[in-house]
């Protein structure tokens, strides 16, 4: 079967992220950027699923400027057989990447399409959820457990109970959380052999979707900041402490 | 404005995470009624019925959402909500897995996790772990909103008289269906809504010595929760997770034992009232944001402390 497995560029995990000072935005000048630790993990199922001769091709999409080429190519290095770039100006919500991602569903007719749960600049976890209504597929989110059964995909999720099973039909979404797998390093030689991998461009135009905005960013600002505290001597002071000034205990 | 917020319960009763999403329903306006959908929920329909404020309970009750699955209650939360100007669900996994759906599927966007509301139609919500607060406008016309539930304090449960009205409107998508689940039984307050939260992390070294833990617990009536590292080494599971992708908490008082406060730990738990860090690295950033610091050794420290408490 083909997967679709669709990887975003964003600032590296390591990265504390700052709000510039005049709140028009994050301040990200010179900041290393990556793959989503979340895309990483996904890229990882579909290339163990490759190895396990359960998928056949792995394609790496990704929406976003020309920058966003470095992180499709990390993903080929990684094991995807070939990439498709969207291209965009800069970032786009959710739901249009998950319009621009359903053209691309499209075209290829994936049986599986994995994405991350979440992107870690946005924080929004909804990409795989809509794209899974607008293409009127089922959705295994959060997953840390998949296999393919027939023309099934049992998936169990890490939910707030606990874990939970589903049994979805094919095609299939499945958004990645931290426990499905621990993605491998690209080796130099893959590394080499990515470049010459093939990598697609599409225009929102090409895949028949408007790129339409619902949302503005107003400004950003830095979180309230934590008073500094102090360092106990021993337990005793800390149980003092917590008794008598904090009153927490 | 009229506002629809939907319930997260068990069928037989209402979760917490349903009041904190009706106080930010408050902040945008009166007009707000609750959605139930489930199969034999009339319990936590009739919990829904006595939150002051609430006009109608609405109850969807059938077999296809016994389990909540994304593909069926999405298409019933876009037809019930199609009356209304907001719809807004608690940010527990969950209403994370359903209510992007839905979004998609009345063409407009989400606003995750929302910690503020600034007008109708702005919004403040945390990004890049809660390193930044950024404040959202949106163009649409009906807003589809999860609220971080550790922003609002719970709705009061008790006092009010809505009226129940049973929606027949049956969904069944048949993409999916519901295999079995895990579900951790413990005798501790919930994670997201205890008052006080003990966590253990890699420092721990092992499953066995969460027992540590379990004694203190017990004293305060705490939760008890992880970081990443102890999850992923499998000494407890995955539920117990505090970060920017596990569960938020904000508890009166949260003691983080051998935690070092990378910025994905912190994002789940920076905004508790007191934080205790316990830690035998006394340059460990968790001690950052600490309002008390014990560097010490936590296999000397815990036995201690559960004495003295
Ligand atoms: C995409 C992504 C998402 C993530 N999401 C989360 C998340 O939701 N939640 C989360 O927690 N992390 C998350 N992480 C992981 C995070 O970056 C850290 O790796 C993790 O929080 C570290 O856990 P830790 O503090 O337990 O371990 P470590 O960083 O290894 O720290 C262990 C600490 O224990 C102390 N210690 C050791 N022995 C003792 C002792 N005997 N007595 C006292 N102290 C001792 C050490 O000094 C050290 O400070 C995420 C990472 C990524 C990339
Ligand atoms: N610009 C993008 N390009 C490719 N994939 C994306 C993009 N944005 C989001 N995704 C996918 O959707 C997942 C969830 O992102 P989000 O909904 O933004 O939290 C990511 O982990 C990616 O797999």
């Amino acid at each position: 079967m083909k997967v679709l497995v669709a990887v975003k560029r964003v600032v590296d995990y390591n990265v504390k992220v700052r709000a510039k000072a005049d709140g028009s935005n994050v301040d990200l000048n010179n900041v290393k950027m990556a793959i989503n630790p979340f895309c990483e993990i996904a890229v990882e199922e579909a290339v163990r699923l490759k190895e396990a001769g359960t998928a056949t091709e792995v394609i790496a999409v990704s929406v976003g400027d020309k920058s966003c080429q470095e992180q499709i190519r990390t993903a080929l290095a990684l094991g995807a057989d070939r990439g498709i770039q969207v291209e965009t100006d800069g970032q786009v919500e959710p739901l249009v990447v998950a319009k621009l991602l359903k053209g691309v569903v499209d075209k290829e007719q994936p049986q599986l399409v994995i994405l991350g749960k979440q992107s870690i600049d946005g924080d929004n976890n909804q990409t795989g959820q809509m794209l899974g209504a607008l293409a009127n597929m089922p959705q295994g989110t959060f997953a840390s457990e998949i296999s393919v059964d027939g023309d099934k995909l049992n998936v169990t999720r890490e939910v707030d109970g606990g874990l939970q099973t589903l049994s979805l039909n094919l095609p299939a979404i499945v958004t990645t959380d931290l426990r499905l797998n621990e993605p491998r390093y690209a080796s130099l030689p893959n590394i080499m052999k990515a470049k010459k991998k093939q990598l697609d461009v599409y225009t929102p135009e090409d895949l028949g979707v408007a790129v339409t905005s619902h949302l503005t960013q107003v400004k950003v600002e830095p979180p309230a900041e934590r008073k500094a505290g102090i360092k106990v001597a021993d337990v005793e002071q800390l149980v003092d402490k917590l008794k008598n000034e904090a009153k927490v205990i | 404005m009229s506002t629809l917020v939907i319930a997260e319960h068990d069928n037989s009763s209402l979760k917490v995470a349903t009041l904190n999403a009706v106080a930010a329903a408050q902040a945008m306006g009166a007009g707000i009624d609750i959605l139930v959908a489930g199969a034999n929920c009339g319990g936590a329909a009739d919990a829904a019925a006595k939150v002051p404020g609430v006009g109608k309970v609405l109850v969807a009750d059938n077999a296809a959402y016994e389990h909540q699955l994304a593909e069926n209650v999405s298409l019933l939360i876009a037809e019930v909500g199609a009356a209304y100007d907001n719809i807004i669900a608690p940010a527990t996994s969950n209403c994370k897995n359903i209510m992007p759906r839905v979004a998609a599927l009345l063409d407009v966007a989400q606003i995750s996790e929302i910690t503020s509301v600034e007008s109708a139609d702005t919004f403040k919500r945390p990004i890049y772990a809660g390193n930044v607060i950024a404040t959202v406008k949106s163009t649409d016309a009906k807003k589809v909103i999860t609220v971080r539930t550790t922003a609002y304090d719970a709705a009061p449960a008790e006092g009010g008289s809505a009226t129940i009205e049973a929606v027949s409107a049956v969904h069944d998508a048949g993409l999916s269906s519901f295999v079995g689940e895990e579900v951790a039984v413990s005798d501790r307050p919930e994670l997201t809504s205890a008052k006080i939260v003990i966590s253990g992390g890699r420092g721990m070294q092992n499953g066995e010595n969460f027992k540590l833990l379990d004694g203190i617990a017990d004293k305060l009536g705490a939760a008890i929760g992880a970081s990443r590292a102890a999850v992923d080494a499998g000494f407890v599971p995955n539920d117990m997770q505090v970060g920017q992708t596990g569960k938020i908490v904000a508890p009166d008082l949260y003691i983080a034992v051998g935690i070092s406060g990378a910025i994905q730990h912190l994002a789940g738990m920076k905004d508790s009232k007191v934080i205790v860090a316990i830690n035998k690295d006394e340059d460990a950033p968790i001690f950052q944001v600490a309002d008390y610091g014990l560097v010490a050794d936590l296999f000397n420290a815990l036995p201690e402390l559960e004495a003295k408490l």
